[in-house]
């Protein structure tokens, strides 16, 4: 394997919208909103971002093609800007494109930035995508809770688990989500949900009930990255250093051989390993300290704990449920509120997850804030288990 | 006459069935006397069903485990196909696997267009596919709405394993409207019933039935079948007492069918094949604008004519339903409010559509030729080995035995019959697809539960007035 890219990048400054539905705001706002945050906490100006990378998903719905609508909402000039798409991965996708421009010494300070406005739709949900002429003449039309509700009949057959024990496993995590989403002043949503409710929800794409989808949001986040010795050049002396970046995305084997289970993403435990080695984890248990994971519904969370290696493959529901991921439990994940509360703002979400570990490294977390973690783990998923890109990134303190 | 006859015949009906007492409720604030036809169920299209898609299943079940390697022409006729100049019946032959090199054509504009053209097909002396699919609309609260179902007969006429030869027939023209439908219409304009059974029927069906007895050198007590079919109760019998038959007169498919429009008259000839005894004949009468009558004889062949299905197994495999406001949906006769996400374009790309025939119309997978993976879709490079797509071979996945991965009910996407059931499949040859699942009863599905294959609308573009078909996955024996 090359050498990777650790530590050879730093994060200089990172800014968030508000998530929610941002009736008030269009696309070119809610990136203004997490720009100027980004370029304070940076402490630069416009002028010396060398290059940008602008990451976007459903561009009927949003700016319209490109990078110009970035360009023209952020008054980027004269610099290479590139737009990214990469289904719910696009914001790891955008934060992966500025990196790699300071890690290949291209540029010396780059910019990436995801967004997202879902709520200009005028209905709930997302929009059923376009997959391509030949696809949409063949593929079924089902909808995203669709594709992952398909996880629990494998895992339940594979592990033997009851269809109550899931249940309630993946209850916990939305539970656990709108507990954390209480002190996450920009999530979407930040009020507590019983188990109860959340239990007996009306079924959207069994056994997925309401509550067991992520919020469709607004939002906008944004990083700006450089090296380590310019980040310190410019005064910053606690430093969140990218250890690893790391991307899989499906070839076909999952959908059409008989060689994948459907109990796991077959796409996270390949950009895992890769990331985990790029970082020189070698025990993610223990070396981790806290994840955001891509919790677009309860069950893909559950999988994903056993995908990054945190739970043995069957015990997530048993870890879940005796608390190890909460907040106050061993190893926090969504401490944020996670998709699931602070919101899914596609474009946005990667950069959104990589936005509240930098936060909890620097100890800017306010109530949330954890003692003292020092390496934290982003995993943004696109497209659906068994078709999509896993994309990791490892971050912690230099 | 000519060798050709009658080798094999299949049948279709739709699963959807709903008890005729439903349909009479739902409309009895404004037509209370329906009540008193609204006996037995009825067979109804599903919202991806149409004359294409069930003319595609009888075909199938004709065929069996035979292969259409000697058939020359193929003919669809029905007075509901989904377009009116794009044919038909091609599209039915590329489902099918017929060889390209068949004459194809459609047949319609008359409730005998199925006899007609079955009695052409038996006179140009070629093998040949003649198949009749039908599902007429009957207007909500009208008789033909109760009388009214759907279904499809084919038959393989061969001059080899001839098990019902024709032995005689006649053919009259006569404009006589007991109804009509004009090009804009979705359903027929019909005159008083006693008028069109005296005088039509009674008149012009005797007259084509003593020219083909005469034809055939036969008296009317040489038949033992009468097959006629009416969506008027009492004409068969009418015009029975009028020859002075006293054999056994075909029953109309009433319970479990319902009147099949154009088709209806080659669905009885197969109900009625499927307990005809060798030796016995048949008279096979059409109506609609003058009227066809042909008489069949059954040879000992008949036995291993039968088919898998069959009219008697479709009626046997039925899946009730209990709202008449679906089958009203399906019908095209409720503008129901779909949400914002039935907006979604579903243009089709007619030169994607071409280049990918293959696996569209046959279900073809691959077989890799390096390490013999089949996989489905065909892309460029084995999924497997990475091997060159042109190694392939072509392995149809159409009549491969399926069972359920997984499955799952989806009520989040646009599905003009929610929930949209979908998951992955697993067929024997060990191809992994996703898959649409249809015809599924209230207890849903299971992983390992067996599947067959079924061509149907994968999606309707109801801006532009194009369907888009594909073969989508049903568990063998519903409900």
């Amino acid at each position: 394997m090359a050498t990777g890219i650790k530590d050879k990048v730093a994060i200089l400054g990172m800014g968030c919208s508000k998530f929610g539905e941002r009736w008030d705001a269009g696309s070119p706002d809610l990136m203004k909103e997490a720009f100027e945050e980004a370029l304070a906490d940076a402490g630069i100006e416009r002028k010396q971002i060398d290059a940008a990378w602008f990451g976007c998903w459903g561009d009927g719905i949003n700016v319209g093609n490109s990078s110009i609508p970035a360009a023209m909402a952020l008054r980027l000039e004269g610099i290479p800007v590139s737009r990214v798409e990469n289904m719910c991965a696009t914001g790891t996708e955008a934060l992966r494109g500025a990196t790699y421009a300071v890690a290949s010494g291209a540029a010396d300070i780059a910019l990436a930035i995801g967004a997202e406005k879902l709520k200009d739709t005028g209905f709930g949900g997302l929009p059923p995508p376009f997959k391509g002429t030949f696809n949409d003449m063949w593929m079924p039309m089902g909808s995203a809770p669709a594709g992952f509700a398909q996880l629990a009949p494998y895992y339940r057959s594979k592990y033997g688990t009851s269809k109550e024990d899931l249940k309630r496993a993946i209850s916990h995590v939305s539970w656990k989500s709108h507990q954390n989403g209480q002190f996450s002043p920009k999530a979407h949503f930040q009020k507590a949900v019983s188990m109860d409710t959340i239990m007996n929800a009306p079924m959207i794409s069994d056994p997925l009930g309401l509550f067991d989808c992520s919020g469709v949001s607004d939002g906008s986040a944004c990083a700006i990255v450089t090296t380590p010795e310019i980040a310190r050049a410019l005064g910053k002396s606690d430093l969140v250093t990218i250890k690893a970046l790391q991307l899989a995305t499906s070839s076909g084997r999952e959908t059409q051989t008989n060689g994948w289970d459907g109990s796991y993403v077959a796409t996270t435990r390949a950009a895992a390993a890769r990331a985990y080695q790029e970082a020189g984890i070698t025990d993610p248990r223990s070396q981790v300290h806290l994840s955001e994971v891509h919790d677009c519904f309860s069950i893909t969370e559950l999988v994903t704990m056993e995908d990054l290696g945190f739970s043995d493959d069957g015990r997530a529901v048993f870890d879940i449920l005796d608390g190890r991921y909460d907040r106050d439990g061993a190893m926090p994940c969504q401490i944020d509120g996670g998709l699931k509360c602070f919101g899914h703002p596609i474009g946005a979400s990667g950069l959104r997850m990589a936005y509240e570990i930098y936060n909890q490294l620097l100890g800017r977390a306010g109530e949330r804030q954890m003692s003292s973690p020092s390496i934290g783990v982003t995993h943004n998923l696109g497209g659906v288990p068994y078709q999509g890109i896993a994309a990791i990134s490892v971050l912690g303190l230099a | 006459m000519t060798d050709i006859g009658i080798a094999r015949f299949g049948a279709y009906v739709p699963r959807l069935r709903i008890e005729r007492s439903i349909i009479a409720a739902a409309h009895a604030w404004m037509a209370p006397g329906l009540k008193g036809q609204a006996k037995g169920s009825r067979a109804f299209t599903s919202w991806d069903e149409d004359a294409i898609t069930m003319a595609v299943e009888a075909a199938r079940d004709a065929v069996g485990s035979g292969d259409l390697g000697a058939v020359a022409g193929l003919r669809l006729a029905s007075t509901n196909l989904p377009y009116a100049d794009l044919q038909n019946a091609a599209i039915v032959a590329g489902a099918i696997g017929a060889p390209s090199t068949i004459a194809t054509s459609d047949a319609s504009g008359s409730q005998r267009a199925g006899t007609s053209a079955l009695l052409q097909a038996l006179q140009g002396g070629r093998p040949e596919l003649v198949i009749a699919a039908d599902n007429p609309f009957g207007k909500p609260a009208s008789a033909q709405e109760l009388s009214f179902g759907a279904g499809a007969a084919a038959f393989i006429l061969s001059d080899q394993d001839v098990a019902a030869r024709l032995i005689g027939s006649a053919s009259i023209n006569s404009v006589f409207v007991d109804h009509f439908r004009s090009d804009e219409a979705s359903s027929d304009y019909a005159w008083e019933e006693r008028w069109v059974r005296d005088e039509g029927y009674a008149k012009i069906a005797p007259a084509a039935i003593r020219a083909a007895l005469a034809d055939a050198h036969v008296a009317i007590g040489d038949i033992q079948h009468f097959v006629m079919p009416s969506y008027l109760k009492g004409a068969a019998d009418a015009v029975a007492k009028k020859v002075k038959f006293s054999g056994a007169i075909a029953g109309g498919l009433e319970d479990g069918v319902g009147y099949a429009g154009a088709a209806h008259a080659l669905l009885m000839l197969a109900a009625t094949l499927e307990k005809a005894q060798p030796g016995e004949r048949i008279l096979l009468v059409g109506f609609g604008q003058g009227a066809d009558a042909l008489i069949f004889e059954v040879t000992d062949a008949v036995a291993q004519a039968r088919p898998a299905r069959g009219v008697a197994g479709c009626i046997a495999d039925a899946l009730p339903t209990d709202s008449y406001l679906r089958m009203l949906s399906f019908y095209g006769g409720l503008e129901a409010e779909w949400g914002m996400r039935s907006e979604k374009s579903a243009k089709t790309a007619l030169t994607e559509q071409y280049r990918s025939a293959g696996q569209l119309e046959g279900f073809n997978a691959g077989k890799c030729g390096s390490c013999g993976t089949v996989q489905f879709p065909q892309l460029q490079y084995c999924v497997q080995c990475h091997a060159s797509a042109e190694g392939f071979s072509d392995v149809s996945l159409r009549d491969e035995q399926a069972e359920v991965l997984t499955s799952t009910a989806d009520w989040l996407s646009y599905h003009p019959s929610p929930p949209l059931w979908v998951g992955f499949v697993r067929f024997d040859s060990g191809a992994r697809v996703l898959m649409e699942m249809v015809d599924i009863g209230k207890n849903g599905i299971d992983t390992g539960a067996k599947l067959r294959m079924v061509y149907r609308i994968k999606e309707k573009d109801r801006q532009r007035g194009y369907n888009r078909y594909f073969w989508k996955s049903t568990p063998l024996g519903a409900a």
